[in-house]
């Protein structure tokens, strides 16, 4: 059956590197060029270009914008101001996520969500019928590209300034203008750059020409996942909450927002189940929905390329969520060891 | 370093993308370079154990990339004499290597006659490029 899959504006260019395109949330993707692996490693040793204007841009403006947002999302905006960014979720009235993005504070009353390709149009929906006066929401996704330049040269290669993580400013690179974005889906140093749709494509060619591996969206699971760092749709969803998910950090409990009180009521009860990262003891392979013997079930799993083992996230019932509990994952009917280990199973050298 | 696309014209083959080098009344078998593309760099490789019985057309193992696992389907039947340890350690081998160091298993046929139901090099390429 043939399905109609939306194209980035960098389309072009994956099928010119002879990139293995699969579709991805409604979108036809690279999955890889050379090989996942070599670009994984690419982007832990030096840098790597993903195009991921896939995504979803939203932007949130008006005079009570705030008061919209301070409803629906879980962090506390309070805490950023203009030229700053914040990892949040959005919320439902059960508590449980809807989404999580990242939120970029462009005044006081002006904000831009970047959310997931596959709830672009939730997130659109759920904050349009939750308008107030004063505030307006717009699906601005059409109008940008997204490139995630990630990795500890990064940076450097741009010939971009230092700046602290979460934070973003008007930049130019090789004289086009961007909005240069302190974030990123890997545990590595680096930037989101969001430049206007048709200027995607000279953008992409320039961080090719600095240097940049372009990695594709296999790498950019393999990161994530040796990160830590929840994948919406697997790891987190409506139907699991920040506190189980291990996400209370980003929830600002002393303010109202849709599921506080739920939220509040669950940290004070302690969670029945909670997601953790493990690394396999034993050679396999986890992954989604295999059953961890005890009640819990593997949400993600891949193989690490840095470890050159199993590894993954999955719920677990609270009292084998520690550190260094030993799981059993059912893998194709074959029990396999794993370890609890501390989050995240990656973390960079300062 | 990834192989380049062969398919040598010394082996027989089965449409489910494996080969079979026949050698007396013993085989090698193994993934031919369409499938190990097919799946990437393979991460992980689930052998049957030496002495096991496989039967022709049902899987005998498991060949696994960081994206997704495939069972691996035996061409022909017989008792499995040995496992290729080196690809257990380092599943890449099948990649670098598909019809020589990548081997998976070595067997002793159970019936010599399922040779001839196997498809010449011809016509596992005539599958290969319908796929």
């Amino acid at each position: 059956m043939a399905q109609m899959l939306l194209k980035t504006p960098l389309h072009d260019r994956h099928i010119a590197l002879g990139a293995r395109m699969v579709p991805f949330a409604g979108w036809e993707m690279p999955v890889q060029y050379e090989g996942v692996i070599p670009e994984h490693l690419a982007v832990r040793t030096d840098c790597g270009v993903f195009d991921v204007s896939h995504m979803g841009e939203l932007e949130v403006e008006g005079p009570r914008a705030t008061t919209l947002l301070q409803a629906t999302l879980s962090n506390d905006l309070d805490k950023i101001g203009p030229g700053q960014a914040q990892y949040t979720l959005l919320t439902n009235e059960r508590g449980g996520i809807v989404d999580d993005l990242i939120v970029y504070r462009l005044g006081d009353f002006r904000y831009l969500l970047i959310v997931n390709a596959a709830n672009r149009e939730t997130d659109f929906r759920w904050l349009k019928e939750r308008e107030v006066p004063g505030s307006d929401v717009r699906d601005v996704s059409d109008e940008y590209g997204l490139l995630a330049v990630q990795g500890p040269r990064a940076i450097e290669r741009l010939g971009l300034p230092d700046a602290s993580q979460f934070t973003f400013a008007e930049g130019e690179i090789d004289g086009i203008q961007c909005m240069v974005n302190r974030t990123g889906y890997t545990g590595e140093r680096g930037c989101e750059i969001l430049v206007m749709a048709e200027d995607a494509g000279v953008l992409w060619d320039r961080v090719l020409e600095r240097g940049a591996v372009p990695c594709g969206l296999g790498a950019r699971d393999t990161l994530r996942l040796e990160a830590s760092l929840p994948l919406h749709g697997n790891d987190i969803t409506p139907d699991t909450d920040a506190i189980s998910a291990g996400l209370g950090w980003s929830c600002a409990l002393d303010k109202e927002f849709s599921g506080a009180a739920e939220l509040r009521e669950l940290k004070a009860r302690g969670p029945e189940r909670k997601l953790v990262s493990f690394v396999m003891e034993e050679k396999a392979v986890p992954r989604q929905g295999m059953t961890i013997e005890g009640g819990g079930e593997v949400t993600s799993g891949t193989h690490s390329p840095l470890l050159d083992r199993g590894i993954g996230m999955g719920y677990v019932l609270a009292d084998s969520a520690k550190p260094d509990t030993e799981l059993t994952i059912d893998v194709r009917g074959k029990p396999r060891r794993a370890r609890v280990v501390k989050r995240p199973i990656y973390k960079r050298e300062e | 370093m990834a192989a380049s696309e062969s398919y040598p014209d010394d082996l027989n083959y089965h449409a489910e993308h494996d080969w079979a080098r026949i050698e007396g009344d013993e085989a090698v078998l193994g993934i031919t370079w369409f499938a190990q593309d097919a799946l990437g760099e393979l991460v992980h490789y689930e052998p049957p154990n030496e002495g096991d019985a496989i039967a022709k057309d049902s899987a005998y193992g498991e060949v696994e990339s960081v994206k997704a696992v495939s069972d691996v389907i035996a061409p022909l039947s017989g008792e499995v004499l040995e496992v290729n340890a080196k690809v257990v350690e380092e599943p890449e081998t099948v990649n670098d290597d598909p019809y020589g160091e990548g081997w998976l298993i070595r067997i002793r046929l159970s019936n010599a006659t399922e040779v001839d139901s196997l498809l010449d090099v011809d016509a596992y390429k005539q599958v290969v490029a319908e796929a």
